[in-house]
């Protein structure tokens, strides 16, 4: 069987959803660091978003179970911690989503510029930490609906 | 002692740092005075554990002798642990916890910050990695520390009773011993005293805007981070943490 090319392997990750925020997938998230061929080993780079996010382990059980589903046997899971992930990182297209799905999208000036229901820009932070390690705990102030924010790192 | 050893020491002592007090605080979980407080210790704890995964997985390879990072957490002794006192006393109220996590978190982020540069890659990338979370934990300890040491009267007692209670066992992170010296020379890591000064700075500026007093005793604890002699509150919280790994050895979740 002829090696799947690179460019195929990066799509069918870009379909592989984040566990925890499936609206995005993996790519968008810019946890995927790397993809390359060694010999007839696939080499898979990924990077943490949070030391300890428990979504870890079944991101990597998913790019695993995903690239097994398109015939790669020879899989190895490469952890990087350097250089850090950033929210940075995060496309275009997965911030777009986040919003449309309810999630203000990080910023650099460290909070929400907008509340992702309503589009008030009347929003306050009820607690820096949300319901997961890369989300804080926001509420809009006009239409009051609460909403987590993706925190900016 | 080899530099080899002195590593294992010094990786020891910065997982057992976050281990220990990781699990202290995740003693919060279902139980904080709101919510929002309750979430946020939780996801405080999470980090830590991350972080110490990472220390104490490169502490089991420089160590060489098979173990990973759950094999050190969940079978040493207590004298075995490396963690400074600090990290183990127990949660108190809430403002001790807090004030016990601010003292942390100013010489956690200062410490991880001159580890960024140091010589060897691996302790560089997981600092790098840890202090972007540590810096966001250090934001919110201290401005809790400030909300409630500057909030009504019976807050602001029970945050100077805190600092109080706690100074002594600040010093402990500033001493340094041989394995410190050889860190040091090897540029692997900071000797710990040149950090006092800073630390110092640090710390007084956050109280004095919660309007609280330091002690001006400099007395230190200390014989946690060199396993001389660890409180006895670390018994009690090995004996919750491990309990499950050692009555079912391996066991998976």
């Amino acid at each position: 069987m002829t090696q799947a090319s690179v460019e195929q392997i990066w799509q069918w990750l870009d379909a592989v959803p984040d566990p925890e925020i499936p609206v995005i997938s993996l790519v968008d998230l810019g946890i995927i660091r790397d993809v390359a061929w060694d010999d007839e080993t696939l080499i898979v780079t990924v990077t943490p978003t949070y030391s300890g996010c428990p979504a870890t382990s079944v991101i990597n059980l998913d790019i695993e179970t995903a690239l097994r589903d398109h015939g790669i046997d020879n899989l190895q899971l490469k952890r990087q911690l350097s250089p850090a992930w950033t929210t940075d990182w995060l496309s275009e297209r997965g911030r777009a989503r986040l919003e449309e799905y309810g999630i203000a999208p990080p910023q650099p000036a460290g909070g929400p510029d907008r509340c992702p229901h309503c589009g008030s820009k009347n929003v306050t932070r009820v607690s820096q930490f949300g319901s997961t390690p890369c989300k804080a705990h926001w509420r809009c102030q006009d239409c009051l609906e609460p909403f987590d924010y993706f925190k900016c790192i | 002692m080899t530099r080899q050893d002195a590593l294992f020491q010094f990786l020891l002592r910065m997982g057992d740092n976050t281990l220990i007090l990781g699990h202290r605080i995740s003693e919060w979980c279902g139980i904080a005075p709101v919510l929002e407080e309750d979430i946020a210790l939780a996801n405080t704890a999470l980090d830590f554990i991350g972080q110490t995964q990472f220390w104490l997985g490169y502490a089991g390879e420089v160590e060489g002798k098979d173990q990973d990072a759950d094999r050190l957490a969940f079978h040493r002794d207590a004298w075995d642990f490396r963690n400074v006192l600090l990290c183990e006393m127990p949660n108190g109220d809430f403002g001790q916890t807090i004030m016990r996590q601010f003292l942390f978190d100013a010489w956690h982020s200062i410490f991880l910050g001159r580890l960024l540069k140091s010589s060897d890659p691996r302790v560089a990338e997981i600092a790098e990695k840890a202090s972007k979370e540590v810096a966001y934990h250090l934001e919110r300890s201290a401005g809790t520390v400030v909300a409630l040491g500057d909030g009504t009267e019976e807050s602001h007692a029970r945050m100077q009773a805190a600092l109080d209670y706690l100074y002594p066992y600040v010093g402990e992170m500033f001493l340094s011993d041989e394995v410190d010296q050889q860190m040091a020379e090897a540029g692997i890591a900071p000797d710990p005293a040149t950090l006092r000064e800073e630390y110092d700075a640090l710390v007084a500026r956050v109280m004095a805007e919660a309007t609280l007093n330091i002690p001006e005793n400099r007395y230190a604890h200390k014989g946690g981070r060199d396993g001389y002699m660890h409180t006895e509150h670390l018994g009690h919280l090995l004996c919750e943490m491990q309990w499950l790994q050692r009555a079912y050895p391996d066991a998976k979740w």
